[in-house]
């Protein structure tokens, strides 16, 4: 038995959801993810504004880290289409940019702090070609506008946890993209990180550019982010802070009830391992 | 026969093909080391036999290409195999690489008495331990002639497939460096800015089951793995610098080959012994007598480098210990007041460390012995004053700043006054709402005041 098969849906067939603005920069439609069998995403409709910081808040296992590689292609999607300014992914690779969580690599890799930063620039060098000193010269403005500038020859297993979300932070810019996804960047960061990542991320904003942020400080939702989207396995809330992020939705979010989704997702999980 | 032309004509040949063996498969076991998957050369070296076996059962003769290509296939059959084996049976990659060359091993083993009962005789030694003594050149015997490209090309073939093998990989690496690195270091990423990791990791995998097969005929299917191991992990125990250590892996890959070959040659001469000792086998031990020296002796993650700095760390406790406790004994009896082994035996606690303490600090003159007793010189009154003023601010921190119980706070201070530098104390000073005393009343020494008031 195999539910929810990873199928490709023809983007001409989308010009039948008029709903989606082909100008907005995420356009994420019906998209449901399952490990192993298990929906660990339903069917999720997002559209992202233009020039905009975006929270994604949810408790853990509300599906953050996989709404982000599923809209990457990094895992498959069960179902569900996204688009990019109203292509795909493929052809809209360029102006996309990622932050992974900082202990998806290892710090122990021998590279110093600017080969992390240029590789930030990979794409836009390509592929077989030498590295030139103008995108030297890039990466170094990137690392000088986190702070980072004296430590650009050092060797990465040699930053702390604040320094190396930095490191993570000026690849990004390198990629010069117009939308990011960042998974987690203030997680474990000392104050002065903190600031300079969200200074960062407001510059991003006014040259009109949209970051998307898994965050966990709820705290600091309103003050750092001006839409947020609310996850707990499926959208419960999407929307400007102010209007959005309410009590209401909070507890819609982080209440501890087992819905009848996850009731249902874990049926299908042992239905699958029983081998029905 | 000149002494020379015997050495072009017997050492040459077997050393270069080990050599240019080895370089290929050190190159690209840099990169299954950076990638935890060492274990992938062993992997494909044990699972090409099926291959070779099956290839020469189909063409029944020892066609080298149809061998080669049959070797190759079946390398990177197993490479598919584990890859799908992980992904699918959420395996972890050691068991997922354990469980399919071993199968794909057993396979070869059975074919090949298939093969036995078919009168088709395949030599299993020479698969395993490779054949490098058999490889001889019949040069031309002017040494004008030598290098023409007429007598290059009558090179045996091992020798001219190993440079072949040897040039190809070279490429490889030097086009696709930043890929490799990149894939290597962060395949989601690399995904993502177009440079697909599996494609990356499979157009390796060709590479390497490229260099193993090509290899067979220097160290043979087992040791073959020694070099795509070894000299990577030895120049890794040295640098942190990727092109360093790809450099230094090359030249430590020449130097093993070329120290094991004459081991192996001569060294049973030179014992007196006139038994020949396999040179696959000498090379490969070469190679573990790098590792294991690296091991020992790298400067900075060596056993011998951490044991000496964790040994120096000790000693410079031991030391700023025995000052502390000497400074609180002049606090409180008067400047000057001897302090003798067993008061401080009992403060610190530790024989040891007290001995070793007061034996460094005499010998840096921080303190003096009058008799049984031991008094703090001027330097070592200003050194102990520092520890001691690091120790109370911590305290006072631990206490105001992070709300834990005054008498709770001693043993920590303990530690941390040793990774305490001037700058940071005054740091600790500046976050004090009162960096004159200490939790327990005590008086913070100031800055050098002994200076102050002299």
């Amino acid at each position: 038995m195999r539910l929810f098969k990873t199928k490709s849906v023809d983007p001409k067939s989308l010009e039948s959801f008029p709903e989606h603005s082909s100008t907005s920069p995420l356009s994420v439609h019906a998209m449901t993810i399952a490990y192993h069998q298990k929906p660990v995403l339903w069917d999720v409709d997002y559209d992202a504004p233009e020039s905009a910081l975006v929270a994604i808040v949810g408790p853990n296992g509300a599906g953050k880290t996989t709404f982000i590689k599923g809209c990457l292609n990094l895992i498959p999607r069960a179902t569900g289409t996204v688009e990019f300014w109203g292509s795909s992914y493929q052809s809209q690779r360029t102006r996309v940019g990622y932050v992974p969580q900082r202990e998806s690599v290892d710090w122990d890799f021998p590279v110093s702090v600017l080969d992390v930063v240029l590789m930030g620039r990979y794409g836009k060098i390509g592929w077989f070609r030498p590295i030139t000193s103008a995108h030297k010269r890039a990466a170094m403005q990137c690392l000088e506008d986190v702070g980072l500038a004296d430590f650009a020859k050092r060797q990465i297993n040699q930053l702390s946890g604040g320094q190396q979300q930095r490191v993570f932070l000026a690849r990004a810019l390198a990629q010069e993209s117009e939308l990011y996804f960042m998974d987690e960047p203030f997680a474990g960061v000392d104050a002065a990180t903190s600031q300079t990542i969200i200074d960062v991320l407001r510059r991003l904003k006014q040259q009109g550019k949209t970051v998307l942020c898994v965050h966990h400080d709820l705290v600091s939702v309103p003050e750092y982010f001006d839409h947020v989207l609310m996850l707990n396995t499926r959208v419960i809330a999407a929307g400007p802070t102010a209007e959005t992020f309410t009590q209401e939705h909070l507890k819609k979010t982080y209440g501890a009830r087992l819905t009848l989704l996850e009731e249902v997702s874990q049926a299908i999980a042992q239905a699958s391992r029983g081998g029905v | 026969m000149s002494n020379l032309h015997q050495i072009i004509s017997l050492d040459l040949p077997p050393l270069l093909t080990a050599v240019c063996a080895a370089l290929s498969c050190t190159l690209l076991g840099n990169f299954l080391l950076l990638r935890k998957i060492s274990l992938m050369g062993d992997a494909i070296s044990h699972s090409v036999l099926p291959g070779i076996v099956a290839a020469f059962l189909i063409s029944n003769h020892r066609d080298p290409l149809t061998i080669f290509i049959g070797a190759a296939a079946a390398g990177l059959l197993s490479a598919v195999c584990i890859e799908t084996l992980r992904s699918l049976g959420n395996l972890e990659p050691g068991a997922a690489m354990g469980v399919v060359f071993s199968l794909f091993f057993a396979a070869g083993i059975l074919l090949m008495e298939g093969a036995a009962a078919r009168h088709i005789d395949l030599d299993a030694n020479c698969l395993l331990y490779g054949q490098l003594e058999s490889i001889f050149w019949y040069p031309p015997t002017s040494m004008a002639d030598l290098l023409t490209v007429d007598a290059l090309w009558s090179l045996p073939p091992q020798v001219l497939t190993s440079i072949g093998v040897l040039i190809a990989c070279t490429l490889f690496v030097l086009l696709l460096f930043k890929e490799l690195k990149l894939t290597a270091f962060d395949p989601a990423l690399a995904t993502s800015l177009g440079f697909n990791a599996t494609a990356v990791h499979y157009l390796l995998m060709v590479f390497v089951a490229t260099a193993v097969v090509a290899s067979f005929e220097a160290v043979g299917s087992i040791l073959v793995i020694a070099m795509i191991i070894c000299p990577a992990a030895t120049a890794r125990l040295f640098t942190d610098n990727l092109r360093v250590q790809i450099a230094l892996s090359a030249v430590i890959a020449i130097a093993t080959t070329v120290l094991g070959y004459f081991l192996g040659a001569f060294g049973p001469e030179l014992v007196g012994r006139t038994e020949s000792v396999s040179i696959a086998g000498s090379i490969t031990l070469a190679a573990g007598f790098f590792l294991t020296t690296a091991a020992l002796f790298a400067p900075q993650y060596g056993y011998l480098g951490r044991q000496i700095r964790h040994r120096r760390l000790a000693l410079q406790m031991a030391l700023e210990d025995v000052l502390g406790v000497m400074f609180r004994i002049e606090e409180a009896r008067g400047l000057a007041s001897p302090a003798n082994r067993e008061v401080m035996v009992e403060t610190l606690g530790g024989q040891k460390a007290v001995d070793m303490g007061i034996a460094y600090a005499l010998r840096e003159k921080l303190i003096e012995k009058s008799a049984d007793n031991f008094s703090l010189t001027e330097r070592g009154r200003i050194r102990a004053q520092d520890v001691v003023r690091s120790h109370r601010l911590w305290e006072s921190y631990l206490v105001s700043r992070l709300g834990l119980q005054a008498d709770h706070v001693h043993d920590t201070a303990m530690e941390l006054e040793h990774f305490t530098d001037q700058p940071m104390a005054e740091k600790l000073a500046k976050r004090l709402p009162n960096p004159e005393l200490d939790p327990h009343g005590k008086k913070i020494p100031s800055l050098n005041s002994v200076d102050d008031e002299s």
